[in-house]
């Protein structure tokens, strides 16, 4: 059920703390009638807000005691939520928890909160802005340290100051122009409203330079997209299972058992990273017919993942002693070459040639020879791929990046523009798709530039 | 209650300036018994502050009056003295008609007409006090004892309202210079309780021209083919004259930097706020203090009167100090001062408390328009008059007053829409003027297009004359012709070449109005191609290229449009509880109970509710609708 349907005036209630027995379990109610419900529970009518107590908590109806908790009151708006807060700390029991539940869920208008109706509340009563509640639900999903990182840089509104302050300098270039328009009569000089051209073309490389980071917020928020490929019976699989340290792939030694790709979710060095293992390369199977036909489309579907991936692994058997030029041709700078099965071959370096410079790791599945050196050689990888630096916060969402392309484009038209009033459109229309990702630019705004930096009024 | 009285119509309009002239017209062309009282009937269409009509945005809003047809911009026409078309050289969008005006020749080229307008009656007397019965207005008392019954009232009191003249120390309680200030109407507002809050103005010195050295200043000309205002003006006959500019100097400014202990504004005498795009000349010498001078405009009062006003240095300033000032300045050395300089402060109801149709909020049957709402400029206030006019007649005209059709603009149809929208959703906080910033729609919303947004929607209101019927009838067929033709007529690329216009070699057949898309084709060239092209009258000729010109612009324009159309669409019940609505925090809610926004679109357009509020909004309407 949408939160459409469910009404926003509820008072709602959640485990705050991780589920599990814990020492201390935190419960937060938020809505108009929470403090209604902790005088049930209470009994207290005296409490203080913002000052923690510790009270005894009874069921309404029978009287006993459910639990000694500390409690801390907030009042609207000085509230996570801007609402009616309250917080039991109580002792981490699922019988505790369990019976708080069933009280909280029987008094007037309260419901369980669904996931990150907090957060929303929080996000429609003011209390953050777009970028900041998403960076709270990034950093409630973050499994990763520097996915944390990432996260808390933008909430501590990194990308909201970057954001805003682009749209104080195009702000400030339109009410330049804007300028211009209105006030023809006046005294505003040309050389103050020529300096509105180069902002405008430093911004749109501003922004440019942004987009063009090569989706490097994306994929740390979303994970790295690593693939597998290789020959079958390469030991593909074999090798996501050492990874994993786990049983995720089918693992056989018929080639071709691995028709579909499947992926691992794993933790590299604190970067999330999904290890995808994907069907054999037999390039002389795909567009093959009956039986294999399965194979060749498992096949089309690996070379397509292949394509997509922010790193490849291409899995080579020491046992075999050429490569398929097909397989050659996928090699590429984010291409790592790994050697299989070297506890098979005897003599590696002369049987073995690759043509690319990178020197090839070489590991054994079996007996994990060399795993642990691979490994090293792929954080590094992924580390030089996705440096985030603590200045510059990347780009973390697809709508984020989609108005500033549009931003881009119009600030591209106003440059190339040489009517002031079709500039002035197009500046215009960057400024609302950027006001799109942190707040709408008023034309106050503008008149407060125009009336701040230029005299008007004759 | 029964009340005997002496008089009755259906619509009273209190004020005899530039938004009560309109407002009183515009009520009298849409049928209604109208009256327009005036303390002094030789005091209807004074200019009180600079004499001249128009500019950016405000020539525009003259033009959309014009279309409605409403009478300012053919009385400009009639009093025009300097005609300048504002960013001649910019796009058609953002070009202003402005004219100087010969005070005399306007005064009475506006009373001429509205003494002969059919529907209205010209009163002379002091409106006292509204007669009020049960939240509703019945009538208006005047001071001379007449009781007067009217549907609905039009108050349009400009800075009269407990108006305070402001020179150096003195304070002179006054509406205008000479003139009493209206005290008792304020009161009755304030007791009834509307929101009624204080701003200021300034005016300069009057200046003899005569004693003026014309020969060591600046000219600005006239243009050599005046545009007029009017649609309905075929041509501007009035004799145009020249302006002079001047400017002022280090001197000066010491003089005012030394004497700012006097200047009431910065004394504290006055807590009004004035505005930004029109500081006094102290104002400009604070915060510009590295500007070393700051331009006057001269400009002629009249065609046989020697006064003129030094547009650029209102102040407040004591007379001596005014006198040494004036003498520092190139040119006025020995000009002779005939009206001291002031600044005014006045009463203004805070314009949050109107509704769409300008009627209050507060009192049934009252409407409100010009400078008591906030507004500054005559086209402001006109623009105002004539929309409350409208629908006050609109009530008169029903059974009662909740079944009248409103008529109202939005914002994407004229500037007339964007200044009430901005009124009753943002207040005032600073004395309003319009700029073609405001306007979203500015390419679509143009001076020279007013008729083709407005006249159609004004015959269906019945406020158009049959002769400005006539008139754009005419117009609009020639216009629909010109643009069919232009799209019907096509040529081959190597025959487009042959013909001197450089296109690609793609063989695709172009036709005219796609040439005329590019900057380097005009209108002349193409005849050598068409040679029925030279059959378009030049007016039309005009449209037509100004459409090729902003033509890539109107999708994203009108895709705009219909985003805020669908907001506008959104109508949010009057009755709306905003304290029962989860998720509004207590400041948003303040707001929008103060404003009680029409349309979900007015409600995101009030300063400091969030785009998350208007979701929550939405989404209990929605629910309620369900």
């Amino acid at each position: 059920m949408g939160y459409g349907a469910r009404m926003i005036s509820d008072t709602i209630f959640a485990l705050s703390s991780a589920p599990g027995k814990a020492g201390v379990a935190v419960i937060r109610v938020s809505g108009p009638k929470a403090w209604e419900s902790y005088q049930a529970l209470s009994g207290d009518i005296k409490m203080q807000p913002r000052q923690a107590a510790v009270r005894s908590l009874k069921h309404p109806d029978s009287g006993e005691i459910i639990d000694q908790a500390m409690v801390i009151g907030f009042k609207a708006p000085a509230s996570f939520t801007g609402e009616d807060v309250i917080e039991y700390h109580c002792h981490g029991s699922p019988a505790v928890l369990e019976e708080m539940f069933d009280v909280l869920a029987a008094q007037n208008s309260h419901r369980l909160a669904q996931h990150g109706e907090f957060t929303r509340r929080a996000f429609e009563n003011g209390k953050l802005d777009l970028t900041e509640a998403e960076a709270i639900a990034d950093l409630i999903d973050a499994e990763t340290k520097a996915q944390k990182e990432q996260a808390i840089t933008q909430m501590s509104g990194a990308l909201s100051t970057l954001y805003n302050s682009w749209i104080k300098d195009l702000t400030k270039a339109l009410a330049y122009i804007e300028a211009i328009i209105d006030f023809p009569d006046e005294d505003v000089p040309d050389s103050e409203t020529a300096q509105a051209m180069p902002a405008i073309q430093k911004l749109y490389e501003e922004i440019n330079g942004h987009l063009n980071d090569n989706r490097r917020g994306e994929r740390l928020r979303n994970g790295l997209q690593v693939v597998i490929i290789g020959a079958p019976n390469a030991g593909k699989s074999s090798l996501i299972n050492v990874l994993a340290q786990r049983d995720v792939a089918i693992v056989s030694d018929l080639a071709g058992t691995t028709r579909d790709i499947i992926e691992v979710h794993l933790n590299l060095n604190g970067y999330p990273v999904i290890i995808a293992d994907t069907a054999g390369l037999r390039p002389e199977q795909i567009g093959a017919t009956g039986h294999e036909a399965i194979e060749s489309e498992g096949i089309k579907r690996a070379l397509k993942k292949a394509e997509e991936a922010d790193l490849k692994i291409l899995l080579v058997d020491a046992e075999q002693s050429e490569i398929a030029d097909h397989t050659l041709s996928l090699i590429d700078d984010s291409t790592i070459v790994v050697v299989n099965k070297v506890d098979l071959a005897l003599d590696i370096e002369k049987t073995f040639h690759v043509k690319q410079g990178d020197e090839a790791a070489f590991i054994s599945t079996k007996t994990e020879a060399g795993i642990s050196e691979f490994l090293d050689r792929l954080s590094h990888k992924i580390s030089d791929l996705m440096k985030v630096s603590r200045e510059t916060p990347s780009l973390t969402r697809q709508r984020h990046r989609q108005y500033l392309e549009e931003s881009a484009l119009y600030l591209e038209q106003a440059i190339n523009e040489t009517q002031p009033e079709l500039m002035a459109q197009n500046l215009r229309s960057a400024v609302n798709s950027l006001g799109r990702i942190t707040g709408r630019v008023d034309v106050e705004d503008l008149l407060d530039v125009i009336f701040k930096d230029f005299c008007i009024g004759k | 209650m029964k009340i005997q009285f002496d008089q009755e119509y259906d619509v009273i309009v209190i004020g005899g300036g530039h938004a009560g002239c309109e407002a009183a017209a515009a009520s009298a062309r849409l049928g209604a018994n109208t009256a327009l009282l005036t303390n002094k009937l030789e005091t209807i269409g004074v200019m009180s502050c600079n004499p001249a009509i128009g500019g950016l945005g405000k020539g525009h809003l003259v033009r959309e009056i014009d279309a409605l047809d409403g009478v300012m911009g053919k009385v400009i026409d009639q009093a025009g003295i300097q005609f300048r078309m504002l960013n001649a050289s910019k796009g058609p969008a953002v070009r202003g008609p402005r004219a100087q005006a010969d005070r005399k020749l306007y005064r009475e080229a506006m009373q001429k007409t509205l003494k002969n307008y059919p529907n209205l009656t010209l009163l002379e007397g002091a409106a006292d006090d509204f007669i009020l019965d049960d939240n509703e207005i019945k009538g208006v008392k005047t001071e001379d004892g007449l009781i007067l019954k009217a549907q609905a009232v039009i108050l349009t009191t400009g800075t009269f309202l407990r108006g305070l003249i402001h020179r150096g120390t003195d304070k002179i309680p006054a509406g205008r210079v000479g003139e009493k200030p209206t005290v008792n109407l304020a009161e009755t507002l304030i007791n009834l309780g509307f929101p009624m809050q204080r701003l200021k103005t300034g005016t300069p010195a009057r200046l003899d021209g005569t004693t003026i050295d014309w020969g060591a200043l600046e000219v600005q000309k006239a243009d050599s083919n005046p545009v007029p205002f009017s649609y309905m003006t075929e041509k501007i006959t009035v004799p145009q004259i020249d302006c002079h500019i001047t400017y002022t100097n280090e001197n000066t400014h010491q003089i005012i930097r030394d004497n700012l202990h006097l200047a009431p504004m910065y004394s504290g005498q006055i807590d009004g706020t004035g505005p930004r795009y029109c500081p006094s000349i102290e104002d400009k010498v604070v915060r510009f203090a590295d500007k070393n001078r700051h331009q006057i405009f001269l400009e002629p009062e009249g065609l046989d009167d020697s006064t003129v006003y030094p547009n650029g240095i209102s102040n407040a300033l004591p007379i001596d100090v005014q006198a040494t000032m004036l003498k520092t300045i190139r040119g006025l050395e020995n000009a002779v001062v005939k009206e001291w300089a002031y600044a005014i402060e006045y009463d203004y109801c805070d314009p949050r408390d109107l509704k769409n149709t300008l009627e209050s909020k507060r009192l049934k049957g009252l409407f409100l328009a010009g400078q008591i709402n906030g507004t500054t400029g005559y086209e402001e206030a006109a623009a105002q008059g004539l929309m409350a006019g409208l629908n006050a007649a609109a009530q008169a005209a029903s059974v009662s007053r909740e079944t009248a059709n409103p008529y109202t603009l939005d914002r994407a149809q004229a500037y007339i829409g964007v200044l009430i929208d901005d009124l009753i959703s943002r207040g005032a906080p600073e004395p309003y003027r319009m700029f073609t910033s405001r306007a979203e729609y500015r390419l679509l919303l143009r001076s020279d297009n007013a008729d083709q947004r407005l006249t159609d929607i004004g015959i269906e209101w019945g406020c158009v004359g049959a002769e400005r019927q006539k008139h754009w009838a005419g117009k609009k067929t020639a216009l629909a012709a010109a643009r069919a033709m232009v799209k019907s007529l096509n040529e081959t690329p190597s025959k487009l070449i042959e013909k001197g216009v450089s296109v690609n070699q793609d063989g695709r057949r172009r036709n005219a109005f796609e040439l005329l898309r590019y900057p380097d084709v005009k209108w002349e060239q193409l005849i050598a191609i068409w040679p029925e092209l030279d059959d378009v009258e030049a007016p039309i000729r005009e449209q037509v290229e100004i459409d090729a010109l902003y033509d890539g612009y109107m999708g994203r324009q009108q895709a705009e449009i219909e985003s805020f159309r669908r907001d506008e669409a959104l109508k949010l019940p009057q009755s709306l509880d905003y304290s029962q609505i989860g998720g509004l925090s207590n400041e948003v809610r303040q707001k929008l109970e103060m404003v009680q926004p029409e349309t979900l679109g007015a409600a995101s357009r009030i300063p400091g509710v969030t785009p998350a509020a208007v979701i929550a909004l939405l989404r209990h309407v929605k629910k309620r609708a369900a």
